[in-house]
């Protein structure tokens, strides 16, 4: 926004973001990009810091950001404590249920938006918008009577109750659909003028295509999956089938005066979303603004 | 990268209308269609029924039968002397109060961020991954985290505060504005990058000659800002507003975790209070009905704000 400061000589060649700028306003902004930074990263790094604490050093005042005596008491308390705490099982059924999850929404979406995007069938538009339309209806109409149907299904305190039903969602059939129709057509007829069939076509051709795409909706799902709240909150009762989520909200009420415990809970829910994040970065930002610009 | 997706956009539209030529058996389609339809039916369009269903009954869980009420749980939260009622339009009250409050903030904010990243410079992919990490965290890991950070006693924000000589012992989390302040603060620093990440998709759609004519035409940052930048995101924006208010209606985990609905029920929202009624206390049939007085709200105000949309295309 600063790029006032035009030399009209040079404004045909250059693209205007890329012209010089004088040094100040360009200190002066990476200085507030800095600060932004700091914003966003400091709350992380406040939660790796107390959870290396002693559990009086987390509330003695003035906190510090460097742990006077690092420790990894908060983690040994974690992976000693008994059946009321398992965090480290709550760490497996999170990793069990989300890969799950992403796996059956991949697998349940994609060929479903193939059919949508590539073939003639009756009721095509109405299936479609139906599936859409369930886009824009807020989630809590759907609390209760999922429950009893997970219950009448005998899923209620069992993992399957955090796979299978949120790979109902519309997202992802709405999400590969659009991928597929940007699939050059050409590319397919000559497969089938080869006497391909739509089996070998949609495996052969368009799955290894589209690979960039299913990666993003895989490590979307995962990464909802492995967030999702309320729905375990309720759906799960027994200690030793909870997901990471709603073990933080038990270990936040079992340790109430242990900072350091609880925020090593939280770093070890964070840890394996924070290395998905770094390696799948890309992925991620594109997912979300496409369906952004998309939707 | 946004570029690729605005060609991927074009490519779409150009594919778009090749039409489908049939091939293979007529069942071929719902072969590839059944296993999805299956979760599809099942779980999101019998609930979606059902739950009407429910909300005519009085349905406990812990009850065998649950008989046909009628309109009786819809009826039950108009009656002034019912104390239920009063308790839901409280948590209504909350979810309007924070969708009020923190909607402006989440529109704006992530469009100052967007319109800075949107600038060539060297490490704006690493700063564009800073903002949006948050957003990976889920609200579990977020509101423990500033649970703690905000707690008023040996919260870290209230021990810099106070170093600081500016303030001591803000109630950030046990009493009213403050408890609101801190849910929104929360939620834009949670989700600011989500939003700045759709802005900068759209921003990277404005044509940088409609700039370079401005600027040559003698239009400062702000009016540029203003004539090009803004009508450019018109449909950006509109798209941005409405998941935002969605989102902010559906709000749960923060009040959950950072103030635990309080004080008193303050912040106790919606959803967290059709959760509690439905799943906590099993009174299926009221809370299946609460739910759909909530949609109801939500269907008047995505109308409501449609039409002054509209208003503002033409």
């Amino acid at each position: 926004m600063a790029t006032t400061v035009a030399t009209p000589t040079s404004a045909p060649a250059v693209p205007p973001a890329r012209r010089r700028r004088p040094l100040g306003r360009s200190v002066g902004f990476y200085a507030g990009m800095v600060v932004l930074a700091v914003v966003f990263l400091a709350p992380l790094v406040w939660m790796l810091s107390t959870s290396l604490k002693t559990a009086s050093d987390a509330t003695d005042l003035p906190l510090t950001w460097i742990p006077e005596n690092p420790t990894t008491e908060a983690y040994s308390t974690i992976l000693q404590a008994g059946s009321d705490t398992p965090v480290l099982r709550w760490f497996l059924n999170s990793m069990v249920a989300a890969t799950a999850h992403a796996v059956l929404v991949v697998a349940t979406a994609a060929p479903a938006a193939y059919a949508m995007a590539r073939m003639q069938f009756r009721f095509k538009r109405s299936i479609l918008a139906a599936i859409i339309s369930t886009l824009f209806i807020p989630n809590i109409i759907f609390l209760t009577p999922t429950f009893l149907i997970v219950d009448r299904l005998g899923w209620i305190d069992t993992l399957i109750a955090l796979i299978v039903p949120g790979a109902a969602g519309a997202f992802g059939v709405f999400f590969l659909r659009q991928l597929f129709l940007a699939v050059p057509v050409e590319l397919e007829e000559a497969a089938y003028l080869d006497g391909a069939n739509r089996f070998v076509v949609f495996t052969r051709i368009v799955l290894p295509l589209s690979k960039p795409a299913l990666a993003t909706l895989a490590v979307l799902s995962f990464l909802s999956n492995w967030n999702e709240f309320l729905w375990p909150v309720y759906v799960i009762f027994t200690r030793t089938r909870e997901t990471l989520p709603p073990g933080l909200a038990t270990l936040q009420g079992a340790f109430t005066q242990n900072y350091p415990v609880v925020m090593a809970g939280a770093v070890i829910a964070s840890v394996p979303v924070l290395i998905l994040y770094v390696l799948a970065q890309r992925h991620i930002i594109e997912g979300v603004s496409q369906t952004g610009v998309k939707g | 990268m946004s570029v690729q997706t605005s060609s991927a956009t074009s490519r779409a539209a150009a594919a778009a209308p090749a039409r489908p030529v049939r091939r293979g058996a007529p069942w071929t389609p719902y072969a590839f269609l059944a296993p999805y339809l299956l979760l599809f039916v099942v779980f999101v369009a019998v609930p979606a029924v059902f739950g009407l269903w429910i909300s005519l009954h009085n349905w406990d869980y812990l009850i065998d039968n649950s008989p046909f009420v009628g309109l009786e749980n819809y009826t039950r939260l108009f009656d002034r002397d019912s104390l239920a009622a009063g308790d839901f339009w409280q948590s209504m009250r909350a979810t309007g109060i924070f969708t009020l409050y923190s909607v402006p903030p989440l529109v704006a904010i992530p469009l100052a961020v967007a319109v800075l990243l949107n600038r060539s410079f060297r490490g704006r992919t690493f700063f564009r991954a800073v903002f949006f990490a948050p957003y990976v965290l889920g609200i579990a890991v977020i509101g423990v985290l500033f649970g703690f950070i905000l707690d008023p006693n040996i919260g870290l924000l209230n021990d810099y505060l106070g170093r600081l000589g500016i303030a001591r012992n803000i109630p950030w989390t046990t009493s009213v504005p403050e408890a609101w302040i801190s849910l929104v603060s929360v939620t834009v620093w949670w989700t600011l990058g989500f939003n700045a990440v759709i802005y900068l998709a759209g921003l990277q759609d404005i044509p940088r000659e409609l700039y370079e004519a401005a600027s040559v035409d003698g239009a400062n940052s702000w009016q540029r800002f203003w004539h090009i930048t803004l009508p450019g995101l018109r449909r950006v924006l509109v798209f941005v507003i409405t998941i935002t208010v969605l989102a902010s209606a559906n709000m749960f985990g923060q009040s959950y975790l950072i103030t635990h609905g309080g004080p008193g029920s303050e912040t106790r929202v919606a959803i967290m209070f059709i959760a509690e009624e439905g799943l906590g206390n099993f009174r299926m049939g009221s809370a299946a009905a609460m739910s759909y007085v909530l949609m109801f709200f939500l269907v008047v105000l995505a109308t409501g704000m449609f039409a002054m949309f509209r208003r503002w295309e033409d």
